[in-house]
């Protein structure tokens, strides 16, 4: 007997959706209780277009011909000591961001993609689903060994997991995964897959991967370009996730909007962690943020939402105000973590003065007139030995978690404050977008677990914050959070190259 | 509706409440125009606090640090509570000032426009 070998079109089809079944004797809404609840009517799951057409043995070939090529470049990075021709080893810190703050977002994905890859009514967009979550535990393993060679010669990468679950700043992506994840399967999708792997994710991957292209760290670029295949498809279900769901049906299309306007804000409350990492901690500048604000965000998702505006969704509500904001956050961020700098898990340093004419340069309406003065007067107290440290714990957002660092539209020399009362308790935020989405779902965020006020109430060990520091959050002090000019890994760093 | 659930009559778990400060309240305080210090500061105080004490300790060990704080002009100075202006009595407390738990309290020094200016 003679087997017909079947071509793809007919495996995939086998393979994916001929697995499914209907539901005679049981309930189709107990087999799926997660479907409904977030108001999204779904007509015809059939017509969900599956957006890559992989089997399962494809995905496992190809990848593990991928991770082949990647390995063995990992293997020789490390067996040629290629962490001494970075630039710089200011640069490594941006290793440590990435690894306490983005890494482990990659293992929240894996866990909500599993999770609504099994709660979907329909076959293809679990299919998708499944497959992402595969991708999403791919990568956290890969960026892990990618960064590992790294924890053998400098500090401050040595607890990942632990910290991202702890730390004060980590609460900040940490927070925005688990909003996202204890939301229903559509939004999950809608926050996850359209709004930051469709319309954000070039402002991750972009700056960390050409950043670690300028700055010599081939481990971090190699992982960069293997994941890229893998990022296209989740750039693709994102797309096709939004459409499918606006053509379902019209009552979807509010709701759907609420999240854009919702996700967007959220994203780009944590991006600032990135334009932080661009602008300051990249001894090699790729561009500036606000420069890839305006190519990544308004080009594209200009034209992004031109392309949407057929089924009624508009640009996400505040776009408008992060045009104003994109010449101020990474100034902002890197003065609240030079202030904190005993704090961090990373090292922080006063811009030298060829970067800050490169900031004038990139920033001419705001950096000169607002954010070198701070600069100049912390280096003459640092010269005088009087290195400046906030005085005690900043006030938080209760939605975003970002200290409340952020300034009005029109006064860049006034914190914006915006508050609401619920159920006889008062909530700070950050912005008119953190506000408007605590007061759409009160009920979900005065659970907020926030660094500050858990301190506050003991939870966190202590009492001195050395305590916390070292006990809670398991850094290692005095070289973990050290000024970069007086750190060990400077020191050990002027050995290798034998430079005094 | 205050949060989409699963099942009806959902409740979140205030994180937060008062009673989790053993008497304490979490204060904020923000000095307009001075953004050295990079947000406003939060601190866990007594609502009984008297506002002289609060001036004379709690502000100086808080905002001391900045070049302006010495030669401010106390009297001049504009005080708010969650956006309300108030008249600071010193021997009032807190509480008896409008103040409550996680409420910001923000002062104004009109002329002193902090380093260089700068709003710094």
């Amino acid at each position: 007997m003679t087997t017909k070998k079947l071509n793809i079109k007919d495996k995939y089809r086998l393979l994916t959706r001929d697995l499914d079944w209907d539901f005679s004797y049981q309930d189709r809404k107990e087999a799926f209780p997660y479907e409904e609840f977030e108001g999204i009517k779904i007509v015809d799951w059939d017509k969900w277009e599956d957006p890559f057409r992989m089997t399962m043995d494809s995905y496992w070939k190809y990848q593990a011909e991928k991770e082949k090529k990647l390995y063995a470049i990992f293997d020789a990075f490390a067996q040629n000591n290629g962490h001494l021709n970075i630039s710089d080893p200011r640069y490594v810190n941006v290793v440590k961001l990435f690894l306490t703050a983005v890494t482990p977002l990659e293992y929240q994905a894996y866990q909500g993609f599993a999770h609504v890859g099994r709660q979907f009514g329909g076959v293809g967009a679990r299919v998708a689903s499944q497959m992402q979550s595969i991708d999403e535990l791919r990568h956290v393993q890969t960026q892990v060994h990618a960064m590992s060679h790294y924890n053998k010669f400098f500090d401050g990468l040595h607890s990942p997991a632990h910290m991202h679950d702890r730390v004060w700043y980590l609460s900040v992506p940490k927070s925005f995964f688990e909003d996202a994840r204890a939301a229903g399967p559509f939004e999950f999708l809608v926050a996850v897959s359209f709004s930051f792997e469709y319309v954000l994710t070039s402002l991750l991957f972009v700056p960390f991967m050409s950043g670690a292209a300028y700055n010599g760290d081939m481990a971090t670029v190699t992982f960069g370009f293997s994941a890229q295949s893998d990022e296209a498809r989740h750039m693709t279900l994102g797309l096709e996730v939004i459409k499918f769901i606006l053509e379902q049906h019209e009552d979807n299309v509010p709701i759907v909007q609420k999240w854009i306007d919702k996700w967007f804000w959220r994203g780009n409350r944590l991006l600032s962690i990135v334009s932080t990492m661009m602008d300051y901690m990249l001894p090699n500048k790729v561009m500036s943020w606000q420069e890839a604000w305006e190519v990544y965000f308004e080009e594209g998702g200009g034209a992004l939402f031109k392309d949407l505006a057929r089924y009624g969704i508009k640009p996400p509500k505040y776009s408008e105000q992060s045009k104003i904001e994109k010449q101020h956050i990474s100034h902002q961020l890197w003065w609240t973590f030079y202030t904190h700098g005993f704090a961090t898990a990373f090292q922080t340093w006063i811009p030298t003065d060829k970067e800050m004419d490169w900031l004038s340069e990139k920033y001419p309406e705001t950096f000169d007139k607002y954010y070198r003065p701070r600069w100049e007067h912390a280096r003459q107290l640092e010269e005088k030995g009087e290195r400046f440290f906030f005085p005690g714990l900043p006030m938080l957002c209760q939605t975003c978690q970002i200290p409340a660092v952020f300034t009005e539209q029109d006064d860049p020399t006034m914190t914006t404050y915006r508050a609401s009362d619920y159920k006889g308790e008062h909530y700070n935020f950050c912005s008119d977008g953190c506000k408007d989405i605590f007061d759409d779902e009160p009920e979900k965020f005065v659970q907020a677990w926030l660094p500050v006020h858990q301190i506050f109430q003991g939870n966190c060990g202590g009492p001195e914050v050395s305590d916390i520091l070292a006990d809670y959050y398991q850094f290692n002090v005095g070289a973990d959070n050290a000024d970069m000019k007086n750190s060990d890994d400077m020191k050990r760093w002027k050995q290798w190259k034998g430079v005094a | 509706m205050a949060v989409k659930p699963l099942h009806e009559g959902y409740i979140g778990e205030v994180k937060d409440r008062v009673e989790n400060y053993g008497g304490n309240y979490i204060v904020h305080i923000g000095w307009d125009h001075h953004m050295l210090y990079a947000a406003p500061q939060a601190l866990v105080l007594s609502p009984d606090l008297p506002f002289a004490e609060f001036l004379h300790k709690v502000m100086p060990e808080s905002f001391g640090a900045h070049p302006d704080f010495a030669t401010i002009d106390w009297p001049s100075v504009q005080w708010k509570v969650d956006g309300t202006a108030f008249e600071p009595v010193p021997e009032k407390t807190l509480k008896e000032l409008g103040v409550g738990h996680k409420s910001v309290i923000r002062f104004d020094t009109p002329g002193a426009m902090g380093i260089g200016n700068a709003g710094v």
